[in-house]
């Protein structure tokens, strides 16, 4: 079995972050793992996207045209990515900075404020977490526990950071379990 | 050691390392700086050098320098920066020093762009610089294979006494999987006793590539053919793929590129159409004989690659004839998916032959 996701947002918003955990913690299953940036000559504010494939199998290509899976933290991204999604794949909206519907009905759409969560969490810049949290509750891609790991590694040392992020992560994961699918 | 999750260029620093080079010269370009970069922190922590040249120029001709001293040794760098360094691979050869030299393509001509591209294998393949040499040509597909052939690189070099070039595209530096670095048996490889390394005691070891006497140059290039012709014979690599069953097309690509290939068969296998991939591993020596063989079983031949179509000039020399060879390519940084590449095998399919 392969599971291609698409994470896309702004420069700076933490998307190839929540990329490399994921692959993190697909590794750490035992899966096949690939991560794949976008390079462009982008900056802060620019857009940013990463690929991530997940599988049983050696993975083939890299690039990913129809994905699984499509988790997007700005409008950009969503009128860029929706249209090459795969029937029945898994979609997060990031409401909080996207105020359209989405152009697909014959995918699962999830819309969760990522923004106003994470700040409840404590700080707007966790909005990546609550995305990624939302991902995982909803495709059962890896265990919550697994992500927890790989969060304590990546800001190892920092407790603050730590609990903060796992915060966040758990909101979008148990946000996502409940009907998130109307705006 | 454990798996770890590396971009491919630094899995190139850290393959580097774990080979016994403990020093490098290099200058930053997209989209390769994370090689310097990893190696800029690395290589202090192992006791190495690490010196960010002030142009390519210069770093080539340190890494001749350092080969000369007969201590491990290789750069890095991308495209238009590898063009810069042609004079020295040339000079390297010609005075027959060991060195790796690591290529992540960008689009060209010129200064191009920053995305990934196949479009050096004319450049790489038919010896960089000028004069009559090669250049061993390793094309890894995958990040894990990435760092086990620049192992291999640095015992290649120092069998042949020859500069070895690892080619890569831009996904291939860029992209994170998961690699093992695992130990492996040294290799017996000839003493350096050919390198000016202090000639205490003994008479002093020149080495240059300056033979103004036309009988002793033509002596050294007549040796330095035998050595190819023994690097052709002992170094071909490729992978056959689905090439078990019978099947109707033979795609032949490498890289990157031969990874999307493979999700294109699998694809197309679901709609039980069977297409057979062969896959040079080292573009010099190209494994002309397997590419023959592959191409025989099939009734035609699609080459696919991330340029205008220069690995086709091999496969047609490979194929003599005997079968049609399509192309089909991207480039300027453009990468197809399966999906494309499935949509071109059905229109060639659907032809009449």
């Amino acid at each position: 079995m392969q599971s291609e996701v698409i994470m896309a947002g702004f420069g700076g918003q933490g998307i190839m972050l929540i990329g490399k955990i994921l692959a993190y913690a697909g590794m750490e299953e035992g899966k096949e793992v690939s991560w794949l940036p976008s390079y462009g000559p982008e900056m802060r504010g620019g857009t940013a996207n990463c690929t991530v494939v997940l599988s049983d199998q050696p993975i083939g290509s890299p690039v990913v045209d129809s994905p699984f899976g499509l988790v997007v933290l700005n409008r950009p991204s969503l009128d860029r990515f929706a249209p090459n999604l795969k029937r029945n794949g898994i979609l997060i909206i990031n409401k909080s900075l996207i105020d359209v519907l989405s152009p697909r009905e014959d995918v699962d759409t999830v819309y969760i404020p990522c923004n106003d969560i994470a700040m409840e969490c404590g700080t707007g810049k966790a909005a990546n977490m609550v995305a990624l949290g939302a991902y995982i509750g909803r495709s059962q891609i890896v265990k919550l526990e697994t992500v927890y790991e790989q969060i304590k590694s990546q800001f190892s040392g920092n407790q603050k950071l730590i609990s903060l992020n796992m915060a966040a992560l758990k909101k979008g994961y148990d946000l996502s379990k409940k009907d998130q699918t109307s705006v | 050691m454990a798996k770890k999750l590396m971009k491919g260029c630094e899995a190139l620093g850290e393959a580097a390392i774990q080979a016994g080079c403990l020093h490098f010269f290099g200058y930053p370009i997209t989209p390769q700086t994370e090689v310097p970069e990893y190696l800029s922190r690395r290589l202090p922590e192992v006791g190495g050098v690490y010196v960010q040249a002030e142009s390519e120029v210069a770093a080539s001709n340190m890494i001749y320098g350092c080969a000369a001293a007969g201590v491990r040794v290789f750069t890095s760098s991308s495209s238009p920066g590898i063009s810069l360094m042609a004079e020295a691979v040339s000079y390297m050869a010609g005075s027959q020093l060991p060195v790796v030299i690591v290529n992540i393509v960008r689009g060209g001509p010129g200064l191009g762009g920053i995305l990934p591209a196949q479009s050096d294998y004319w450049q790489a393949t038919r010896g960089i610089g000028h004069g009559d040499f090669r250049v061993i040509v390793l094309a890894p597909s995958t990040v894990q294979e990435a760092a086990d052939l620049m192992i291999e690189a640095f015992d290649l070099a120092d069998q042949y006494r020859n500069p070895v070039m690892i080619i890569g595209d831009g996904i291939i530096g860029q992209m994170m999987e998961p690699v093992e670095f695992k130990k492996r048996e040294k290799k017996q490889l000839p003493e350096k006793i050919w390198a000016a390394s202090g000639a205490k005691g003994r008479a002093a070891n020149k080495i240059h590539s300056l033979f103004l006497d036309p009988v002793k140059l033509e002596q050294h290039n007549i040796f330095l053919k035998k050595k190819y012709d023994e690097v052709e014979k002992n170094e071909q690599r490729f992978e056959l793929y689905n090439t078990e069953k019978p099947y109707d097309l033979l795609i032949v690509a490498y890289g990157t590129m031969a990874r999307i290939c493979k999700t294109s068969i699998a694809l197309l296998q679901e709609e039980n159409i069977s297409i057979g991939l062969a896959r040079p591993i080292s573009l010099y020596p190209y494994p002309y004989k397997a590419i023959q063989e592959a191409a025989r079983k099939a009734k035609q031949v699609l080459v696919v690659e991330l340029s205008m179509g220069q690995m086709i000039d091999d496969v047609r020399l490979a194929v003599e004839g005997q079968r049609p060879v399509h192309f089909y390519g991207r480039s300027g940084g453009m990468v197809p998916s399966p999906e494309e590449v499935c949509r071109e095998l059905k229109r060639i399919l659907a032809q009449k032959t």
